[in-house]
């Protein structure tokens, strides 16, 4: 097989001040599919998030990008496995192997570092416990926290997701509408003041009107509390509404990624370019829109080259001979823009920003 | 009132299918519920109405009564000038042959156990549409090239599980052709594939649309595709088994009417960082959607209107009335004050 990225040169997902809270680098995930089978749902991908970014990672489904989320927090099914090098910088200068972890280190990392909120907020709940038994039980399994602490900090979570705590705590989670579930499920994954919070498709299958508000509900815990965000989506729409920083995934890889405005304004991978095209806005006039023929490639028969090569429009032979790295767009620099793509520089949104002035992503 | 003079105006056609005020009660543990509550709507021959709502706003019950799979507790479907009804059972065979239902999930219509061929040859042969399996085979290849799946011997011999989900739904459109319908009532046809591959088959049936004049009860929850796919037709909006909301497409959604329209379209976010910027929960008084077994009274969206009066909303069940041309809204407050009270909130800053 093609190899993908050489190891040797880091390229990170830049942007952020500081030290990254989240360094990832050269991450792989395999699924075991049979005896002696193995399949790369994710590869060598290298990424770095900053603190309080707040980073959206999107793509076709079948692109890895869940299993991307639950290799970072080491909740990956039985059959899967993950490799490379992911470090976590604890706020005091700590240093954490994550993939190194185990036992109690492990669970410690899982809630008081990063959580993670799955797809489909009914699966997450024990359907006999109550709410109030869901709070209790997370923090009485990581902290020492007395009764009355729990109560509390439960309520103020419960309230700051805008959820009345006297009229959630004593239901059954299948008493409560499905917005309502998601919104508990934010407020539990903030128990612990991670610093890293993963949404995977926080609002599929919500209705618009509370989709919308589990967004605004994003919005301002994000603003109060801080914390970095990963939120994983097939809808771009979110992306734009939620991200600092977009990724593109595709087969496994992360084939583009820059500040949300470059992205959208200028994308320079095909990929991301064709899923911006295939969107359509709701307000104004008809929109021009345009598919991606095909569909994502399977992973037990991954095409040569670029993994794109075959539903692109701009694809030349040189794209079936190799697997282009992430490198830095330099025709058009924007704020930690990259793109894994040779002809990157013929590709081009005929489309303007609506708002030009306001320059490139901040 | 007649429900057929509120229905809305065919524009001098005669419209191929009518609902005239039709309603369907379910008996549930919770008591009766008025899934579809007096709608009426018309479909013109090759044109698109799309039907818009959130989940339980009685959508597939309104298209399962007109396609004849299921019959209103009250009110009428016409076909062609025919109460579906009261139509002997060779006329209503025909009625049932010329609308087809494409399902959300193309597996309700094709058999696991049929090659692709075979769920295409079946109805052929049995309604005698073409004689014989060889002229049945070569129709079949026909109709799956004209839903994009070629070349068609790739296809032909597929069971269900050997195809994408966007060549699932593509051979369940197939299937639909087969008996040359007028109209086709596509139910979230589109609702569980992916941005890109949902594009291309839109566009595989506005073909259908523009080549071959098949009408289409377009219903999904989804405002920006019913933009995408209806733009040069009508869209009505239904909130709790009413059409709260009926006009011309781009008015709908580039002008709405009615508060529940406005706050939908406000909500949305954009495919873009600057104008979803605009986008909000502007000032609805509530999140939570009424159950229908304890509807509220008077309109039912008052509880969380942002227009809200209290003794006016309240009271009486507003009508559907035209706001501006063409574009009916039912509510209270903007039929006595105009669609102008529904500017769009400031963006929050
Ligand atoms: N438990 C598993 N065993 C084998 N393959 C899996 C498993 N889970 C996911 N996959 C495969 O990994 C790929 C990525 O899946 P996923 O991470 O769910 O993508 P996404 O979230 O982008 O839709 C898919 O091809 C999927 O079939
Ligand atoms: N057979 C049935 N028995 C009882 N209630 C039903 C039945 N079918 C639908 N409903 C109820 O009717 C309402 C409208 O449902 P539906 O027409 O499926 O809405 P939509 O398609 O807009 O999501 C929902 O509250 C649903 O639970
Ligand atoms: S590398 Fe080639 S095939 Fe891949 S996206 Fe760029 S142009 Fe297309
Ligand atoms: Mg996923
Ligand atoms: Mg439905």
């Amino acid at each position: 097989m093609v190899t993908t990225t050489s190891p040797s040169a880091p390229r990170a997902v830049r942007g952020g001040q500081g030290k990254p809270l989240l360094s990832v680098r050269d991450f792989n995930v395999e699924y075991r599919t049979g005896a002696g089978t193995t399949v790369q749902a994710v590869r060598g991908v290298d990424l770095d998030l900053y603190p309080g970014e707040s980073l959206a990672l999107v793509g076709e489904s079948g692109c890895g990008k869940t299993t991307f989320g639950l290799g970072l927090l080491r909740l990956l099914p039985r059959l899967g496995h993950a490799s490379g090098k992911v470090t976590f910088n604890r706020g005091d200068g700590t240093e954490i192997d994550v993939l190194g972890l185990d036992g109690r280190d492990l669970r410690q990392f899982r809630w008081r570092d990063a959580a993670m909120v799955f797809q489909g907020a009914m699966n997450a709940f024990n359907p006999v416990l109550k709410i109030r038994a869901h709070m209790h039980d997370t923090m009485r399994a990581h902290t020492k926290a007395t009764r009355k602490e729990i109560e509390d900090r439960a309520a103020e979570l419960l309230r700051l997701v805008r959820l009345e705590p006297a009229r959630v705590m004593d239901c059954y989670p299948h008493e409560l509408s499905g917005g309502m579930r998601q919104r508990v499920l934010i407020a539990m994954s903030l128990l612990l003041e991670p610093e890293v919070l993963i949404l995977d498709e926080p609002t599929t299958a919500l209705d618009i009107l509370t989709q919308r508000s589990i967004v605004d509900v994003l919005h301002e815990v994000r603003e109060r509390l801080g914390f970095s965000m990963i939120f994983i989506s097939h809808d771009l729409s979110l992306a734009a509404e939620l991200a600092d920083r977009v990724a593109t995934m595709y087969a496994g890889r992360i084939v583009e990624t820059g500040g949300v405005r470059d992205m959208f304004y200028k994308p320079r991978h095909p990929y991301t370019l064709g899923l911006i095209k295939a969107v359509p806005p709701i307000v104004g006039d008809l929109p021009d829109l345009e598919s991606i023929p095909g569909g994502p490639p399977s992973l037990a028969a991954l095409p040569p080259g670029c993994k794109f090569n075959p539903r692109c429009k701009y694809a030349t032979e040189e794209c079936k001979a190799e697997d282009p790295p992430l490198v830095p767009v330099s025709d058009q620099p924007g704020d930690g823009h990259e793109v894994a793509c040779i002809h990157y520089k013929e590709v081009h949104l005929d489309r303007p920003a609506p708002n030009n002035e306001l320059g490139t992503a901040s | 009132m007649s429900a057929m003079e509120t229905a809305p105006a065919a524009e001098g056609r005669t419209p191929l299918m009518t609902l005239a005020g039709v309603s369907q009660v379910f008996d549930t543990k919770a008591g009766p519920i008025h899934a579809v509550n007096q709608v009426d709507l018309s479909i013109n021959p090759g044109e698109v109405l799309c039907l818009v709502g959130e989940s339980g706003s009685g959508k597939t019950t309104a298209a399962r009564m007109a396609a004849g799979l299921a019959k209103p507790t009250n009110g009428q479907v016409d076909f062609d000038g025919t109460d579906i009804w009261s139509m002997n059972r060779r006329d209503f065979s025909t009625f049932r042959r010329s609308v087809q239902y494409v399902h959300q999930d193309p597996y309700a219509s094709l058999n696991p156990t049929r090659t692709v061929q075979q769920t295409l040859t079946a109805p052929l042969l049995k309604h005698g549409v073409v004689k014989g399996g060889k002229a049945a085979a070569a129709r079949a290849a026909e109709l799956l090239t004209k839903v994009d799946l070629t070349p068609p011997e790739n296809f032909l011999t597929k069971y269900p599980h050997q195809l994408s989900g966007g060549q699932r739904q593509r051979a369940s459109v197939a299937r639909a052709l087969t008996l040359d319908p007028k109209i086709i009532i596509a139910d979230e046809s589109t609702s569980m594939l992916d941005v890109s591959i949902r594009i291309s088959v839109l566009a595989m049936l506005g073909r259908l649309r523009d080549d071959l004049g098949v009408g289409f009860l377009f219903i999904t929850h989804d405002l920006a595709i019913a933009k995408y796919f209806g733009w040069h037709g009508k869209t009505a909006v239904m909130y709790l088994g009413r059409i709260v909301e009926f006009g011309p497409t781009p008015k709908i959604i580039n002008a709405p009417t009615h508060p529940y329209t406005r706050a939908l379209i406000d909500a949305i976010p954009e495919p873009d960082p600057d104008l979803t910027k605009t986008k909000g929960l502007g000032s609805l008084r509530s999140l939570e959607i009424p159950s229908l077994a304890h509807l509220p009274p008077g309109c039912s969206f008052h509880p969380r209107c942002p227009l809200f009066e209290g003794g006016l909303c309240d009271g009486v069940v507003p009508e559907l009335v035209e706001i501006r041309s063409g574009q009916s809204a039912a509510c209270h407050v903007v039929a006595r004050d105009g669609a102008d009270v529904l500017r769009p909130d400031p963006p929050a800053t």
